[in-house]
């Protein structure tokens, strides 16, 4: 007697069945216990590449360790460009919680960079000006130039229901082009695409300024830009997460229909909302002017603004979770510069994203490998 | 061998619940199994165990005699059964025969889909299914698009059919279809599982009935004509289910609602209300008796400011909200009961307190200044889960895994309990079981003792009946008949068009 149907169909059967389930609860240590899994996964499967190309896993993750966090001075470094990474993660995480989705972190980083060079290059504050005048007026400057630049999608979505993924993607290329005008042509120095090094006044202050006290902190890079990033992360989570702006925003995010109904105005959301995460990208570019350049030239970001895109997913549009993701990428991107071949910490970054992304499935569902019955 | 269909002492655990123990269920062949019981009972549970879905913890399944073990619904479709769920598995840009041949072994290469086209139609023919097999999925009504499910079913030789409360998506002429279809199903050899927690049609299809509550089963194969509806209740129930709600008299007070001339349109742009004027006192209960479909979804949508109206005037209290935001009647006091729970009365990700203070949480004490006293949502919205009996772990629970009753009282707690001058309760029972409906209409009955203006937005006309104190008739988006009574066929007559030619005949 043949009870199971099949077996005259497929003759070898294996003995053990995945089973699954949808989850009711997904407890909290579960979260943090599949991700800390997914990692270590991804980890192990970009040793096997390792091994495969012919290296030494074990010596590339130690050097990869060391390289980003290995002492003071690297780990510093490895702050440095974490920075740019904690404002771009921020604004996309704070427009992606409401389903916006920003793809234009990358141009309004660079129209903040914009921004925050008018204010010294054309003159809005005087040469001689204080420095705490000077970097206030191109915070001001910077914000405003990125806010601007969301605001024009926000417009156009609110008001017309033009997509936002299009508009905001190909911003990004009006914004490379406008600071290219400027650095090839109106400000260039000398010829050089760039413009003139800012004066002192213009430079957020680094811990190597304090050497002369501390000699422990020569050398070290780490500027004002951090903080200021740890800041606003820190702001806009306790926005979404504290405030009654922020559970308006979360309750566009998951259900509009729910939120219409409850008395929220959709509309004026979306435009505020893509304008506070232009504002929070145009931050980082001024941050980065400002604490690294010190001057607006084309090559300022390797693309911050994209991997602020993963980086708010990494930390499941958490602004705190965007700090630590963000530090583990600069890492990442600093040890790149000491690999070869340096795609080897990119290519991990794409495992880890892969994983994570993968992982979910284990909070939704109840996945058990189960003997098959006779 | 008479039983088709055998489960033995199934058990079935979720973490946290246990949705069947020790349960059997005989299927015969040519029969229409009813399996009733509330919410949560577990009678989907335990059909999806049959139809190859869930793995049961213990027991044994025996079709024909012979014990099975199936590792997914395909293997349960080879044996000849199939399960069409509440929501259907239809590909909505696809036409119905592409629908229908999704994840067969044929056609092998090229498509011929005009050959399957005329294979579908023989069938459907076969079974009485009017469908037309090249029209593409997003074009079909509700109904038509169940009848797809069970040709694809049919289609797939499928013996033991299982339908998951069938009739929950239906209107009442659809429904009479269905029970066509299922009668010749049954003519032709095949055996159906009825799935329902609604008593007068379980009574009027079922050859028998199962009943189940909390996971067990408390009357097997039971003949309908042996059983009174009092009976079956209690068996689902486990006590006395009042039919009868006691409603004092009272008398209407000031004219909390008033619609002149009101007109709007439909989702599609086209006309679905046409002049509307209505008034609601304090204290009274209005009735909106209608075919689905005949604009009393859009009157209760414009009444708090969810659609805009192309003409006429609404005033709450005396004051206008015509197209306002929608802000503006919440302020006013206006609650609304939905339509439809999961897409516009919650928020399916966020936790049962962000729920529960959509309409509050820019008042003290939630709002503090600019911020969220999540203390005192927290609070709140414990107060209210105690209060209306919402039964989840915890209030942070997200709202996607309450059952239908338990959102439905998530939604009570937070219209009810903010005093609502008007209540705009719209379909407030539908898909409840027998005991949950009897809460929420104790609960109107409440508001209306407090003093508030409840326009009763309703598809059961017995609902209608007893809360009412006034009852009109809406027919093609306008008012047909004012302060009618309550007999179910002068109503039925009015809601289908019947009183227009009947008031031709008479000029005539």
């Amino acid at each position: 007697m043949t009870a199971t149907p099949s077996s005259a169909r497929r003759s070898f059967r294996f003995p053990l069945v995945l089973q699954i389930e949808p989850r009711m609860d997904s407890p909290r240590w579960l979260a943090l216990l599949v991700s800390v899994v997914a990692v270590l996964l991804a980890l192990v499967m970009g040793a096997v590449v390792l091994a495969l190309v012919g290296g030494n896993p074990f010596r590339a993750y130690a050097h990869i360790a060391g390289a980003a966090f290995g002492s003071l001075g690297v780990f510093s470094d490895t702050l440095v460009k974490a920075t740019p990474l904690i404002f771009t993660g921020t604004a996309c995480a704070v427009a992606f919680k409401m389903k916006l989705w920003n793809i234009g972190a990358e141009g309004q980083f660079f129209m903040g960079a914009l921004g925050a060079s008018i204010v010294i290059l054309a003159g809005v504050v005087s040469e001689d000006a204080s420095r705490l005048v000077t970097l206030a007026a191109m915070v001001v400057g910077g914000a405003l130039f990125g806010a601007a630049w969301g605001f024009i999608p926000g417009i156009l979505k609110a008001r017309l229901r033009v997509n936002e993924i299009i508009t905001t993607l190909m911003l990004n290329y009006i914004s490379f082009a406008l600071v290219n005008y400027f650095i090839f042509g109106v400000w260039s120095e000398g010829g050089f695409q760039m413009t003139r090094t800012f004066q002192r006044a213009a430079w957020l202050p680094r811990i190597s300024d304090l050497a002369d006290q501390f000699p422990i902190m020569r050398g070290l890079t780490t500027h004002a830009g951090f903080i200021l990033a740890v800041g606003v992360a820190i702001i806009a989570w306790y926005i979404l997460f504290r405030s009654l702006w922020g559970y308006e925003i979360r309750l566009i995010g998951d259900n509009p229909r729910a939120a219409k109904y409850a008395g929220i105005k959709i509309t004026r959301n979306t435009v505020l909302i893509l304008m506070l995460s232009g504002g929070i990208a145009g931050l980082g570019g001024m941050s980065e002017i400002a604490g690294v350049i010190h001057r607006l030239q084309g090559s300022i970001s390797p693309g911050y603004g994209f991997t602020g895109i993963i980086i708010a997913w990494l930390a499941k549009l958490n602004p705190l979770l965007v700090i630590p993701v963000s530090i583990l990428f600069g890492g990442l991107i600093l040890a790149g510069r000491e690999i070869q071949p340096s795609g080897i910490p990119r290519l991990i970054q794409g495992i880890i994203l892969f994983m994570l992304i993968a992982s979910e499935v284990f909070l939704r569902y109840h996945i058990r490998l189960v003997r098959r019955p006779a | 061998m008479d039983n088709l269909v055998e489960m033995r002492g199934i058990t079935k655990r979720f973490p946290g619940v246990i949705a069947n123990e020790d349960v059997d269920f005989e299927l015969r062949h040519g029969e229409i199994h009813a399996l009733l019981g509330e919410n949560g009972a577990g009678k989907s549970t335990l059909m999806t165990v049959l139809a190859g879905l869930y793995r049961p913890e213990a027991g044994t399944i025996l079709v024909r005699g012979n014990p099975v073990g199936f590792n997914s619904p395909r293997d349960a479709i080879d044996l000849g059964i199939g399960m069409i769920h509440q929501h259907f598995t239809l590909i909505e840009s696809q036409t119905v025969t592409e629908n229908i041949l999704l994840g067969l072994d044929e056609p092998r290469f090229l498509m011929r889909l005009s050959h399957y086209d005329k294979q579908m139609a023989k069938i459907g023919e076969q079974y009485g299914l009017q469908v037309t097999p090249d029209v593409k999925i997003w074009q079909l009504s509700v109904g038509e698009q169940q009848r797809v499910e069970i040709l694809k079913m049919l289609y797939r030789g499928v013996e033991v059919l299982i339908m998951d409360e069938p009739t929950s998506v239906l209107a009442p002429q659809e429904i009479e279809e269905l029970f066509k279809t299922l009668r010749s199903m049954v003519e032709e050899g095949k055996s159906i599982v009825f799935i329902s927690h609604k008593l007068n049609e379980v009574m009027t299809i079922a050859d028998r009935i199962t009943v189940l509550r909390q996971g067990r089963v408390t009357a097997a194969g039971i003949d309908p004509a042996s059983t009174s509806k009092a009976e079956l209740a209690n068996l689902m129930v486990g006590r006395k289910v009042l039919f009868e709600l006691e409603k004092t008299q009272r008398e209407p007070g000031k004219v909390v609602l008033e619609l002149q001339g009101v007109s709007a349109d439909n989702d599609k742009r086209l006309p679905a209300m046409r002049g509307i004027d209505l008034k609601v006192r304090s204290g009274e209960i209005v009735g909106v008796a209608g075919v689905a479909g005949n604009g009393q979804s859009e009157l209760g949508e414009v009444i708090t400011g969810l659609r805009t109206c192309t003409g006429g005037r609404i005033l709450v209290n005396g004051k206008e909200v015509t197209n306002r935001h929608a802000r503006t009647s919440i302020d006013l006091g206006v609650a609304h009961i939905p339509e439809d729970r999961t897409h516009v009365g919650t928020a399916p990700n966020l936790s049962i307190t962000d729920n529960v203070i959509m309409k509050k949480y820019r008042e003290p004490p939630i709002a503090r200044g600019t911020s969220l006293d999540r203390g005192a949502a927290q609070e709140m919205a414990q107060g209210l889960k105690s209060e209306y009996t919402i039964l989840a772990p915890s209030v942070e629970t997200p709202a996607r895994n309450l059952s239908g009753g338990n959102l439905q009282r998530v939604i009570l707690a937070r219209e009810l309990s903010s005093e609502p001058s008007l209540l705009i309760a719209m379909q407030p029972t539908r898909g409840l079981d027998v005991g949950a409906i009897e809460g929420v209409q104790q609960l109107l009955l409440e508001q209306r003792e407090q003093g508030a203006a409840i326009l009763l937005i309703s598809e059961e006309l017995e609902e209608i009946f007893t809360l009412s104190d006034r009852i009109v008739v809406i027919y093609e988006g306008e008012i047909v008949a004012d302060g009618v009574e309550p007999d179910a066929e002068k109503v039925g007559l009015l809601m289908t068009g019947g009183s227009r030619s009947s008031s031709k005949e008479r000029a005539a």
